[in-house]
């Protein structure tokens, strides 16, 4: 039986939304034994604004199809993104919001769970809106048990360029501890 | 000579999780490649890109030239200086070079061509996925000739299938290409590179005579000459010209019927050994999906949902595009009702099942155009209808 | 006469056969045509520079001059039209002690491949580059081409040329060429000092040979033999060492200047260049793993 589960990251450029799938898909695919992982990405030649997404597919058997067609999880962070992509959110599935920037409406109601946190205030608070995706990757592995955070912190201390990763580690902590 | 010449191979043994594209690159170096002569084309920068951090740490060369043209026939220089060398680039780029990868045919020079393919024809759709050269890697530079080409599935093949591109290349002295696809080239899964012991390395076969008197187009009896490259003392000679067994020009149809006949069979005698094939749930299967690259992902997932549903569909994955395997898809025909191949162009390796089931069978393309991926519903939905 | 002058008379074999590759000649060029000087004085050239034939490769593209590699006796390589340069470049860099010299026509190297000579140029390639130029395509049966001057009548310019010519100098140097030089093939002395300054440099040398094309050139334009062509030469040619090259444009008429125009020692080269990153790579290896 196959334990397959899709999560879309998306949001617009700029907002490191590739990045978020790449933490993940490595944290999964390298620490978490038994789970592997395919990080798939709508690339365009436009590498800031307009809409960016990526998807990540995690399975304990061998991935066959690599992209996303009915999500589990959705973590949006734009409205435009929201829009875009909410039909394919898998009836039960679980969305996570940037609740600033996304106004939810009557098609939300399939989700089974919504967890909405202010990201870029978050990040704001730190400095700068770029630690948002990291925010809201503490409030994701708080709140399911697709990762841990030790293997994730790990993963960013060796992607993340040294000196922004103090910061992020505070982004982290704060999405981790949101309510 | 300089130390240069040692072909010492790069090799990252860890796990890693990472692209297609940066997993060719690491499977090239882990081959020994140590010349990369290219020109930036979406969706195969990264490999440039890739191989302008690692080749100058290995005492290699990473150039970036004015065009694709400059970029191929490089290469073929480089080869001839006794290095591994490749390039990478996309369709328009991959149009550009096929004049010289003629060329590397004709003078029997070992290299890589690395072709992340994306929709076309013309710009087309540069950031989107494609597999619109098969036929073009097959037939695109003019003349008769024999190729290899492989096409990787997986971030794991891009590596392994690099590895065996630069042996194939060197064992029969042939450009080889590597038909990637955008999807392939930019999806991060994970990598293990072994360690350098574990990883079969082959090189040009080496003349052992002496060099005055030496043909350097004299075939051994499987085909293929010894390769003597510049310094070595051989006063090596090449020429795009038809050329007799010293490499002097030979303008007649003798020359070019002993010349070409050769370069034909010096692939196709060797089909078995080059040619591999994925199988999967081929038993007992009343059809069957043939597919390669990305389309091949889709088509397993397609394989494992028809038999849920109680549908006997089975997969020939071909990771050997070219020489074809005319005979195993003969076989595969006499047992089946029908093959379906899922292929993202307008049916490139479906003309050439079609002519390789000799009517045998019934043969449906299940044909994208460039852009998007098929989904395994889709493929099952497809093969349903059709077989009603 | 001296003993060695006679020995030399008698021998079976010229002392030059060595650098010929055996069974090649005769060759394909035509009576009158400067080519077979152009290759004697390349293997004068090498022989004079002392450096052992191993390290020597010649490459040419295609075309009349573009034959030349495949009659000398050293590594050499026919390549396609219009990319012997990349073809050396890429050839060269497995080597640094390798002396590479491309020999090829004007149309080959200035027409098709032009893109390969201005950006190797450029990069300051460690390459020598000559040029034999006949002003037009011989090979094809005597097309009009890049060199061609404006009043030329060539088999696609039956009218006459409409166009400018390059000033191949002119390029080479605006494009950070380190060497170059222009002779006629009437000048073998100085060709053939030319081609040793210009192997012995380091980094990209030019050199444009004019040639005599009786057959496709000379006969269309009132300079029916090779002889006709050479004479013309030597009458319009006037040597101007470091000149301006602005001021060395051909034309159907007007003085011919030939010299060594460009002679710089002190920029590094392209193998320099990539000999210094692989130093600095290897100081931060690890990087991008």
């Amino acid at each position: 039986m196959s334990d397959r589960i899709e999560i879309r990251f998306a949001g617009f450029g700029g907002q490191g939304i590739a990045l978020m799938g790449r933490l993940v898909g490595e944290v999964i695919s390298l620490h978490e034994k038994g789970k592997q992982s395919v990080m798939t990405q709508s690339y365009g030649p436009e590498s800031r604004g307009g809409a960016s997404s990526c998807d990540v597919v995690i399975d304990t058997q061998v991935i066959d199809y690599p992209k996303s067609t009915e999500f589990d999880y959705f973590v949006v962070m734009s409205e435009e993104a929201y829009h875009k992509y909410v039909p394919l959110l898998k009836k039960g599935g679980i969305m996570f919001v940037e609740e600033n920037l996304v106004t939810l409406d009557d098609q939300a109601k399939k989700a089974s769970k919504i967890f909405k946190l202010p990201a870029t205030a978050i990040a704001e608070s730190l400095g700068s809106r770029l630690y948002a995706n990291i925010a809201m990757l503490g409030f994701v592995c708080a709140n399911t048990d697709l990762f841990s955070e030790e293997a994730f912190i790990q993963v960013m201390k060796a992607k993340v360029r040294a000196r922004f990763i103090e910061k992020n580690l505070t982004a982290f902590e704060k999405g981790k501890n949101h309510k | 000579m300089s130390d240069n010449k040692e072909n010492t191979p790069m090799v990252n043994t860890g796990e890693y999780f990472t692209s297609g594209n940066l997993a060719v690159a690491e499977g090239s170096l882990a081959a020994g490649c140590k010349f990369f002569g290219g020109y930036p084309i979406t969706p195969s920068s990264e490999v440039a890109e890739h191989m302008s951090i690692k080749l100058p740490q290995t005492k290699g060369h990473f150039v970036q030239f004015e065009d694709e043209i400059a970029s191929i026939a490089s290469i073929l220089g480089a080869s001839w200086g006794g290095w591994k060398s490749m390039t990478a680039t996309s369709g328009p780029g991959y149009s550009l070079m096929l004049e010289n990868i003629g060329l590397g045919i004709m003078t029997e020079t070992p290299c890589v061509i690395v072709n992340v393919q994306r929709g076309g024809p013309s710009t087309g759709l540069p950031t989107l996925v494609g597999q619109q050269d098969i036929q073009q890697a097959r037939w695109g530079s003019h003349g008769d000739y024999e190729i290899i080409a492989l096409s990787p599935n997986s971030v794991q093949e891009c590596f392994d299938l690099a590895i065996t591109a630069f042996n194939l290349a060197e064992e029969y002295r042939v450009p080889v290409t590597i038909l990637m696809d955008e999807t392939i080239g930019h999806m991060s899964e994970k990598l293990i590179i072994p360690e350098k012991e574990k990883i079969k390395i082959v090189n040009r076969k080496k003349p052992t005579n002496e060099a005055d008197g030496h043909l350097p187009y004299k075939a051994d009896e499987d085909l293929i000459p010894p390769m003597a490259v510049a310094g070595e003392g051989y006063n090596v000679i090449t020429t795009g010209l038809t050329h007799d067994e010293r490499g002097y020009p030979a303008l007649d149809a003798d020359a070019q019927k002993i010349l070409l006949t050769r370069l034909l069979d010096k692939i196709r005698k060797n089909k078995d050994k080059i040619i591999k094939l994925e199988e999967y749930m081929l038993d007992d299967s009343e059809f069957v999906i043939v597919s390669f690259g990305i389309s091949s992902r889709a088509a397993k997932g397609a394989v494992n949902l028809a038999r849920k549903k109680g549908l006997k569909v089975g997969y020939l994955r071909l990771i050997t595009v070219w020489p074809f395997p005319d005979e195993q898809i003969n076989q595969i025909a006499e047992k089946v009702k029908a093959i379906f191949i899922t292929e993202i162009n307008s049916g490139q390796v479906t003309r050439e099942v079609k002519r390789a089931v000799e009517g045998k069978t019934e043969v449906h393309g299940l044909l994208k155009l460039g852009g998007a991926i098929h989904t395994p519903a889709e493929i099952v939905e497809e093969i349903e209808r059709r077989t009603k | 006469m001296t003993e060695e002058e006679i020995g030399l008379i008698e021998a079976e074999e010229h002392p030059l056969d060595c650098y010929l590759r055996k069974g090649r000649i005769p060759h394909i060029w035509c009576p009158g045509c400067s080519l077979g000087s152009v290759a004697t004085m390349i293997i004068e050239a090498i022989r004079e520079t002392g450096i052992d034939p191993k390290n020597i490769s010649v490459i040419s593209g295609i075309g009349c001059t573009g034959r030349t590699a495949g009659y000398l006796n050293f590594d050499s390589f026919h390549t396609t039209h219009g990319r012997a340069i990349p073809f050396a470049i890429g050839l060269g860099l497995t080597d640094p002690n390798r002396k590479i010299i491309v020999i090829s026509g004007d149309g080959d190297l200035a027409s098709i491949g032009g893109n390969h000579l201005i950006h190797a140029a450029r990069r300051n390639a460690d390459i020598t580059v000559i040029c034999v130029n006949n002003f037009q395509y011989g090979m094809t049966g005597g097309q009009v081409g890049p060199t061609s001057y404006k009043g030329q009548v060539q088999t696609t310019a039956p009218y006459s040329n409409i166009e400018e010519p390059f000033n191949l100098p002119e390029l080479i140097k605006a494009c950070g060429a380190t060497y170059v030089a222009r002779w006629t093939a009437l000048d073998v002395r100085r060709v053939k000092e030319s081609f040793v300054e210009a192997i012995n440099h380091k980094g990209f040398s030019f050199v444009e040979i004019l040639g005599a094309c009786p057959t496709t050139y000379g006969r269309r334009n009132q300079l029916r033999e090779g002889i006709a062509i050479l004479e013309n030469f030597k009458e319009r040619a006037v040597i101007e060492h470091g000149i301006d090259t602005e001021k060395v444009a051909i034309g159907k008429e007007g003085p011919i200047i030939v010299g060594r125009f460009v002679d710089i020692h002190d920029k590094p080269s392209l193998t320099d260049n990539l000999l210094s990153i692989q130093r600095m790579a290897t100081a931060s290896k690890g990087k991008g793993s």
